[in-house]
């Protein structure tokens, strides 16, 4: 590989390696989104048994 | 045909970005010449300037979600403006990495303060990413829906600024392939160049809605919780 196809391929990867990240950001979000409907779920199922 | 962004299906975005980039990927690498000045590395060309020209839209964008916030008050413009400007960010950061390493197989460097290009979008990306500290400083409310719109919309000046800086100082280290008498390439590097630019713009398109309908979710739930508790 030489000095150019080097730079040129980490160039290309920063890119992708960036919109991986975001992609891994947004899914631990949905996660936690998950989490957060499902304990409101819960509490309403709660308030609507007690009431 | 869907008149807005948001008319469009988030997966049909999604899948238009991938088939976009993937399309621009192979022009790239199997149908546009290599550059016979700069060699292989030209090829750098094809990401680092779309995505500079995809966090100048997201600015864009944002300070244009803002003026509609301050002029017609218009419900939810607050939050897109933030995710634009949040988008614009990380495409800005992006910018700034691939022009490093470009800068570093084509003048030996990987930054130099005497190019007005580097230095004016540098202060744009600062300025953008000082937004974030903003609106985490002041408590949520229209208070800081309002401080945010001006600040944004300030920003916005800088973008003409960082875009004309290489033309009106005479920069000679970084390079003007836009001139007054259009693009300073061959047929097919220039269409390589804007299926790029199509991709790169689509996967904002497409960050931008996902992000959008995370925070409007969030919001939601945060709602809810306040009524059931």
């Amino acid at each position: 590989m030489t000095t150019g196809e080097k730079y040129v391929a980490a160039a290309y990867l920063v890119v992708f390696v960036g919109v991986l990240a975001w992609v891994a950001i947004i899914a631990s979000k949905l996660s936690r989104l998950e989490r957060d409907v499902e304990e409101l779920a819960e509490l309403a199922r709660r308030k609507a048994g007690s009431g | 045909m869907p008149a807005r962004l948001r008319d469009i299906q988030l997966p049909v975005l999604a899948w238009s970005a991938a088939a976009l980039m993937a399309t621009a990927l192979a022009l790239v690498f199997f149908y546009a010449p290599i550059d016979g000045d700069q060699g292989l590395s030209q090829k750098i060309f094809y990401i680092h300037v779309p995505i500079a020209l995809t966090s100048y839209a997201c600015f864009g964008w944002g300070a244009a979600k803002a003026f509609l916030h301050l002029w017609k008050r218009g419900p939810g413009a607050d939050l897109e403006s933030y995710a634009a400007i949040h988008q614009g960010v990380i495409f800005g950061a992006l910018t700034l990495v691939t022009g490093s390493i470009w800068a570093r197989v084509s003048w030996g460097v990987w930054w130099t303060w005497s190019s007005n290009q580097l230095v004016t979008f540098l202060i744009l990306f600062l300025f953008y990413s000082a937004y974030f500290m903003l609106r985490y400083s002041v408590e949520p409310g229209p208070a800081r829906a309002n401080i945010c719109a001006v600040y944004a919309l300030f920003g916005v000046v800088l973008i003409p600024v960082s875009w004309l800086s290489i033309r009106l100082a005479n920069d000679f280290i970084h390079p003007t392939v836009f001139t007054s008498n259009g693009p300073q390439m061959s047929g097919s590097m220039f269409l390589a160049f804007c299926v790029a630019w199509a991709g790169l713009l689509t996967l904002a398109g497409t960050m931008y809605r996902v992000e959008l309908a995370g925070k409007r979710l969030d919001e939601r739930l945060r709602e809810l919780r306040e009524l059931l508790t």
